[in-house]
């Protein structure tokens, strides 16, 4: 019995390093350009189609396609910055948040007019094997999809830390002003940390086709459980949407198998009440 | 070097400069001194890019650069030390440094410049690895000083550089200005210590409500009787 409850915990951490990648893309934009992505989630859906027309017309491993969907993504959240967000930077939220759902309502009817409402599924032809540890059976996929997952997140910190062009980001997050003072290029960065933040999305959407079918369906609710994680995890922290789309794996996972998978949602939203009266700041986030 | 004629800027609706015209030699300190609000600030980011002008020339070297993005105005050479020094406080010294050589024309001299900022600012080299938000209020003053001499600039504003640092470290930096235009660059100085900043200054200028009212030497001005009532106290 305890195995199982292993197995169950496993499986959950596993998905929320993908959950968490999701994340990532929504916390990096909102640190440095201070707008929340509404059309987070239905991004990785799109994604999530990318992937499964290139695996079921090519026949391509999502593991492997990946990698050309994410710099996709980067050139879209780029153009998607520099022509149309970037008008609405420093605007009301309330513009903001039109402008995003906006785009998200126009994906998701564009994703039901182009593939209809019912769930597309990649079957690969590892997707049944598994790993055995000891007592613990985990999905291949899963595992691939989770260290896959965690190297993209590894480059991103990477990238952050220690390029001038990372650290120059992170000034623009720090100090806006300051960034203006010694003549950074604010649009130019603002564009690349939106196609950033889109390629982590790109990336985890399609790692997510290995492990749960495309439908247009899933695109509030990704976006949803996105906003949860980085919330959890506090806002702009890089770490804490990892930590928070473990967290909110592990949950997931903990209640479908112990009630029912429908009811899992409510143990995130749970979290999150949790995290707002004990933590407001989140996990990892800093006091402001 | 950098002349401004007839500028005019807005806030929404309310005029923060009307019809401002300034000359900055090459070479000289200029002072512009004015109360809190009158426009000293706007001035100077409207100069660096940060807001667009209404109307006006800001003509540096020839060029008439009003309206152009801060980044372009930047790597001209016009460099600035902002009011409330506007460190990155989260990233290290010389990461914030570094910053203040992302522009092309700096690039290629980033590592001169910065034996050059170590040299005029040993502590820079012993906090190098440390938050620029865990400096004191000097040391991130010099920090804004050192970052901004990065860019290899040839102009450079001063906005307000003593604001809240002690006598011993206000002396320190206008040390270091004085120092810096007699190795040849030319500074535009914003001051509230308007007594120093005119004894520093070649060419002065008093700003009221975004207008300005008064110019001369540095020397006429603190004899002027209108300048020693208002901002010198006598």
């Amino acid at each position: 019995m305890a195995s199982l409850y292993v197995n169950v915990v496993i499986q959950g951490l596993l998905t929320g390093l993908i959950y968490g990648l999701m994340a990532l893309g929504l916390s990096v934009i909102f640190g440095v350009v201070r707008v929340v992505n509404f059309a987070h989630g239905e991004f990785a859906v799109v994604a999530m189609y990318a992937a499964f027309i290139l695996f079921s017309r090519l026949g391509l491993d999502p593991l492997v396609t990946m990698l050309p969907i994410a710099a996709g993504f980067f050139v879209i959240g780029y153009i998607l910055q520099a022509t149309l967000i970037q008008r609405f930077v420093g605007r009301p939220e309330t513009q903001q948040f039109i402008l995003l759902v906006g785009v998200a309502i126009i994906i998701v009817n564009v994703l039901l007019m182009q593939f209809g409402p019912d769930a597309q599924p990649v079957n690969l032809s590892y997707g049944f094997d598994s790993f055995l540890i000891g007592p613990v059976i985990v999905d291949k996929s899963r595992i691939y999809a989770a260290v896959a997952a965690v190297a993209v997140a590894t480059v991103l910190f990477a990238f952050f830390r220690h390029t001038r062009t990372g650290t120059a980001i992170r000034a623009c997050a720090d100090n806006l002003t300051g960034a203006g003072v010694v003549g950074l290029d604010v649009k130019k960065l603002y564009a690349l940390t939106f196609g950033i933040g889109l390629a982590c999305v790109g990336a985890a959407g399609a790692l997510m086709v290995t492990i749960a079918d495309a439908a247009p369906s899933l695109g509030p609710a990704y976006t949803l459980l996105a906003f949860i994680i980085v919330i959890i995890g506090g806002l702009g922290s890089m770490t804490g949407a990892l930590v928070g789309g473990v967290l909110i794996g592990v949950s997931e996972a903990l209640a479908g198998f112990i009630l029912v998978p429908a009811m899992k949602s409510m143990f995130s939203f749970a979290l999150l009440i949790l995290v707002l009266v004990l933590r407001p700041q989140g996990l990892m986030g800093r006091r402001t | 070097m950098l002349s401004v004629e007839h500028l005019d800027l807005f806030h929404g609706d309310a005029r923060a400069l009307d019809d401002v015209s300034l000359e900055v030699p090459d070479g000289a300190i200029v002072a512009i001194v004015g109360a809190n609000g009158a426009g000293k600030t706007s001035l100077i980011r409207t100069i660096a890019g940060m807001h667009r002008p209404a109307g006006g020339r800001i003509t540096f070297r020839g060029v008439d650069i009003a309206g152009w993005p801060s980044h372009k105005v930047c790597n001209l050479g016009i460099g600035q030390v902002a009011e409330g020094r506007q460190v990155f406080p989260s990233l290290t010294v010389l990461e914030n440094l570094e910053m203040g050589a992302m522009l092309p024309r700096a690039k290629a001299l980033r590592r001169r410049q910065l034996e050059r900022v170590y040299a005029l600012f040993p502590i820079m080299a012993e906090r190098a690895s440390q938050a620029a938000g865990t400096l004191s209020g000097g040391q991130q003053q010099m920090l804004a000083i050192g970052r901004c001499l990065m860019g290899a600039p040839e102009l450079v504003m001063f906005d307000e550089p003593s604001l809240g640092l002690s006598p011993t470290v206000v002396q320190d930096v206008l040390r270091t200005i004085r120092d810096l235009n007699a190795e040849g660059l030319t500074c535009v100085l914003v001051e509230q210590n308007v007594a120093v900043s005119l004894k520093l200054a070649s060419r002065a200028y008093v700003l009221e409500n975004g207008r300005i009212t008064l110019s001369g030497t540095g020397a006429e001005l603190l004899a002027d009787d209108r300048v020693r009532q208002a901002y010198l106290g006598l």
